[in-house]
Formats: structure tokens, sequence, C-alpha cells
């Protein structure tokens, strides 16, 4: 947590966070509401729950009904167009080292599970985007994954692009796509192990040395007073950078 | 294989039976044409092919100079941006995504930060977003002016590729007099910019459109209306819209298919493009030709676009007011852009934290480049070089 400057947070409290349990207002544009309304009646029960995400709408189906989800998009709600599919792990980050330091290796991120945009029955979920170029509108579909058995049906025979989507998702989530040709490796080499996007899998890198790191093998050369308290304010960089142009506007 | 060898009185061969030369010469015609087993081969492209930019290994099975069945090998280049993200704070991450598509860095900045921007109810002043516009239009004129050029190469043309490059560094000088870097730009901020432009930026810009201008004629005189090129691009490489669509191929590839969907036009209004006005080529023929055409004529909107910008700029701050520390409120977005290579997008879930919870990041090339197992079988092996080339991916884009 951002815990070196309470002054900034104080000051800018007003601008930083409008509730942000509260749901987005659905303000849902005439076509969207169209799009929702074919839904619900596509899927009926299949349907857990729909809600609209600034200009998406979001909604999880039930598991055995995935892909029946896709088939209805593609013959009912004229989105052709498979835009990705992909995996969530919901649980909270493991956060090594001091939580009150002011690293920024790992921004901190709650330590209870909490869900996004139309919630979810446990850790894992699929989701994917599809669209409508024709239309102009497009939903994302969320689907809860056992978390025991990782199983979901393969969208391959509705969307052809589906195949590298899930293979990218069986490798780094471990979902298995019942139905998809082949799943193979996509990205990572053959003799991997695990699965890289499940958040218990460590950042190897941040685990061998401490964030930022040492830029260099050798030993930083001794440059005097200035240039050290550059390389401490490197870290915040960005937004000491934001914060003097925010200065510069509000003088 | 004796049963049509005819006794004759030439003296017994090496294997124990007459000879008959005549009856030979047609056994070994018959063994070429029906005995004779052509096993398909397999070959592998790259992974350092020169058409590819990047490294992309393509395992092609050929049954004599036809494909058979193509399988790309991907991953080369993958970097975990996904994961790396989660591990970042929000402004740290515009540094990663700069490097997916090295290409158009700025224009991949876009979308992430329109994502937090919307998370955080923050709106960038107009004369940010319009240089945001400006940047992102050059970074296309970039990626695509060197695609003009280099496509020639890869057909065998070697002075387009010079030509390319040359008219390329014009706007790279740009984008580096405006930002500091000429491909990683890092000049987004959350709510604005790093800076304003400098000064004599504005006219040096207006220049610069023209040599881009009177590139695209030299390229659509040069390569385009070249007997040649048509001969090796056209009815090559034929992608059906619905086909196309299905495998989410998107950008300058699916208008070539004519498909007329631009999401600077039909998407969620981001950026200046709903002030703008352009127009968004198709072309029906779906073909190599129809995607080098296609390209050509969006150069040379993408210069007038910039050239209305740069009309219409208005005075004002760079910076909105934002937080010292981002932090950014609980949500998810998804955020879609028009890239040059095509649709990108982010899906960005945020926790309330300094950095994301989880960016699911959709390149463009990745689907472009999915369609391939499929647009390669049958074609014949020069082709393969020419359809890649006219998809025009970035690996970077397709890795991550």
């Amino acid at each position: 947590m951002p815990d070196d400057a309470p002054a900034s947070e104080t000051e800018t409290a007003e601008v930083e966070t409008p509730a942000p349990d509260a749901p987005e207002p659905a303000a849902l544009s005439p076509n969207q509401e169209e799009l929702l309304a074919r839904l619900t009646s596509g899927l009926g029960d299949a349907l857990i729950e729909s809600t609209a995400v600034f200009s998406d709408v979001v909604a999880r189906v039930r598991p055995d009904a995935w892909r029946r989800a896709a088939e209805l998009a593609r013959d009912e709600l004229d989105c052709d167009y498979l835009s990705f599919i992909a995996g969530i792990d919901w649980s909270p980050a493991p956060k090594e080292g001091d939580a009150d330091s002011s690293d920024t290796s790992s921004p901190a991120q709650p330590s209870e599970m909490t869900f996004g945009a139309a919630g979810s029955a446990g850790r894992f979920q699929v989701f994917a985007h599809v669209q409508s170029p024709r239309r102009k509108w497009g939903l994302t579909f969320k689907a809860d994954v056992d978390e025991a058995d990782p199983r979901v049906e393969s969208w391959c025979d509705v969307y052809p692009g589906a195949d590298w989507h899930e293979r990218e998702c069986w490798e780094m989530f471990g979902f298995v796509f019942d139905g998809h040709p082949s799943l193979r490796r996509l990205f990572l080499p053959a003799n991997f192990e695990g699965h890289p996007l499940r958040k218990d899998f460590p950042l190897l890198a941040r685990l061998v040395k401490p964030w930022p790191g040492l830029v260099d093998v050798e030993g930083m050369p001794d440059v005097g007073e200035e240039m050290s308290e550059d390389s401490d304010a490197a870290t915040t960089d960005a937004s000491a950078t934001d914060a003097a142009a925010t200065g510069e506007e509000t003088a | 294989m004796s049963t049509t060898s005819t006794p004759s009185s030439t003296p017994p061969g090496p294997s124990g039976f007459e000879l008959d030369r005549g009856a030979l010469s047609h056994l070994a015609g018959a063994q070429v044409n029906v005995e004779l087993d052509t096993g398909d081969m397999i070959l592998n492209l790259g992974p350092q092919h020169p058409a590819t930019h990047g490294t992309l290994r393509l395992v092609v099975r050929l049954d004599g100079e036809r494909v058979v069945s193509a399988d790309p090998v991907i991953g080369y280049m993958h970097r975990g941006y996904e994961k790396l993200s989660e591990f970042r704070t929000y402004p740290q991450v515009t540094t990663l995504i700069n490097r997916i598509d090295w290409l158009s860095s700025f224009a991949n900045e876009v979308p992430f930060l329109e994502a937090a921007e919307k998370l955080m109810d923050v709106e960038p002043p107009p004369r940010a977003k319009y240089i945001r516009t400006i940047l992102t239009e050059l970074s296309r004129i970039a990626t695509f002016v060197l695609f003009l050029g280099e496509m020639g190469l890869q057909v065998g043309a070697l002075t387009p590729a010079f030509y390319g490059f040359r008219d390329r560094e014009h706007v790279l000088n740009l984008i580096e007099a405006a930002t500091g870097g000429r491909f990683h730009p890092n000049f987004n901020r959350i709510g604005g910019l790093k800076d304003d432009l400098p000064w004599g930026w504005i006219a040096e810009c207006r220049s610069a459109m023209k040599i881009v201008l009177d590139a695209c004629d030299t390229f659509e005189d040069l390569v385009l209306n070249n007997e040649i090129f048509e001969a090796r691009c056209r009815g090559i490489g034929i992608i059906p819209a619905e086909v196309g669509l299905s495998y989410g191929v998107s950008g300058s590839n699916l208008r070539a298919s004519g498909v007329d969907w631009d999401l600077r036009r039909d998407g969620e209004p981001y950026l200046v493009y709903p002030d703008l006005d352009f127009k968004v080529w198709t072309h029906t023929d779906g073909d190599s030709w129809a995607r080098y055409w296609v390209r050509l004529q969006e150069t040379r909107e993408s210069a007038r676009m910039v050239l209305q910008c740069l009309d219409a700029m208005p005075a004002g701050p760079i910076m909105a007011k934002v937080p010292r520390i981002i932090k950014v409120p609980e949500g998810e977005v998804w955020v879609e852009t028009e890239n040059p290579l095509g649709q990108m997008g982010y899906y960005v879930i945020s926790k309330g934290a300094t950095g994301p919870f989880r960016v699911k990041i959709r390149s463009a090339s990745f689907s472009n480049v999915s369609i391939l197992p499929w647009l390669l079988k049958g074609v014949f092996v020069p082709d393969v070089i020419t359809i890649l080339a006219s998809l025009y991916f970035i690996l970077g884009d397709i890795d991550r």
C-alpha cells in the first residue's frame, strides 16, 4: 500500500475513489438493451448473472452452458468475431516481503478473495469476448471453473480461432478444454512445469533477488549525494512526474 | 516389376534378368509416376526467417511444392507480460506494453491507459487527447510505411524496402522529437502526457506528412501497380470475411476482406476520433494484394488525420489532476482500440491497489497468425512468404 505519502493521500482523497464496491451504473445503450434481451431469452436459466461494465456487457453463464453460449452468440447475437478466451484466478496474490516497505515489487492486493463483475463461485473462471462488427456490439462471457477439476467445453467447433486461445489458457491456467483437437503447449517450452498465470505460481525473478535489484553486477560508481537521491526516486519516477505536472496545473 | 519386360537379346542385367532398354525406360517412368512413393517433406521455415519480424517458426509439410499442412510454432519471444503486469504498478506497466508491438509502441499504451483512466474516472485534457491521437497515427504511419516497403522485399523487389526505411525515418524523427524515444516512447501518463510538444514540432510534422503522402504515391507506382507484384499477390492467400471473423482476424487484414469495421469509427469512442473526418477503406478481394492496397490507403488516411489534428489542436494543459500515487479503484474494464496491426484490447481487473490484479492482453497479431494453418493449406511455397508478409505481424505482438 502507498505508505510513504500520507500527505498526498489526504490531499487527493476526493479525486480518488467513488465508493469502489458500488457497481457501475448500468447505462445501457439501446443496442446493448437488445443484446441483453436476446441473450436472456436465448440462454434462459443458464444465464446466472449479467451486468453492464462501462461500455461492455458481462454475462456469467453456467459452466455446462459454456459452449451453448458461444453458439448462441454466433448464431443469434451475430457475434461472429472471437476476440479472446482467457482465464482468471481470483485467489489473492501472495505478497512476499514486508507489507510496510515502500517497494513496488508486487503492489499489495487484498488478502481475501473477492470477485469481479457478475461474480464467481470459486477461484477459477474462464472468460471470453465476442463481438459483432455488423451490429457493433460485443459482450464478455464468464463461466466458473471447478478448482479440483478445471474443465470446460471447447469453443473450437464454434469459433476456429478459439484453438490458440484455449491452448494458451490451458498452459497458463491448467484449464482443460473438452473437445479441443490438440491441447499442446503454445508459448512455453515442452518441459515447463506449472501454470504460470495462476496466482500461486511465483514470479521467480522476484524471488531470487529483491526489487528493484542491483542494476549492475559491479557496484555503482561513487558519484556523490545527488546521484544517490536520484536513484532512490527512480522507482516512483513516473508518479513523481505526474505530481509535478499536477502541481504546475494547480499552481 | 518384371511383368512387362519382354524377352530380348540384350545381355542380362546386374540383377539377373534380361534388360530391354525400351521397356526399362518405360518402367522407370512408371516407377516415378506410380510406384515411387513421394513422401511428404517437412520443411522448417524459420525461426529466423526474414519474412517474420522476430522469430516465428513455421513447420510446413510439403507435397512437392504444395503445402499440405502448416503449423506455426510461436513462443520464442514470450516474455510473460500478463504475469509481469501483476507485479508492477500502473505507471510501470506502460514500460512493458510498449514492447508488445514494438513498431507502434505508442499505440500499445493508449488502450491500457484508457482502461486505467476509465476505472479512475479521469479524463485527459483535450490537448493531451489530440497529441495522443497524433502520436498514435504517427506510429501507424511508421508501421505501415515500413510494411509498404518491406512487402516488396518479400516478393523479390529490393528497392522499396530502402524507400520504406527512408521514409519511416521522418516519422520516427518526429516521435523522437516529441517523446525522446524512437521506438519506445513511454510518453503516456495516466491522465495525460509527460510533456507538451516541442517548439516547431507542428511545422515539422506538417512537412513530414507531405513526405509520407509522396511516399505513398511512390509505393503505389513502384509496388502496387507493378506487374510482377500483382502476379505474386493477386488471388494469393484469400481470406473470406466469415473465416477471418471466426479466427479473430482484425484490422487491415479484415478490411481487405470486405468487412467494414474500424474501431476508431465503430468502437467505443476514444481519443479524438469522433471529431475527425476519415474514411474507412475496404477491399472486397481479401487477397494479399488487397491487404497491401488497404494499408496503402490507410497510410494516406492517417497522414490526413494527423494534418486535421494539427489544424484543430486546442491549447491548454496536458495533464489532468491525478493523485501522486496512482491507485485504481476496484473494478474491471475492457478497452479495445484500432491499432496498426488490428484490434488491441486490454481486460484490466483492478482490486483497488497500485497495480493491476489481472491484465488480459488481446493482441492483434496473435489472432491474425492463428489463421495460418487454415490459410496456408494448399498454397505453393513461394506464396507462403507472400502471405506471411501481407498478413503483417510483429512477433512481440503474437507472443507478448
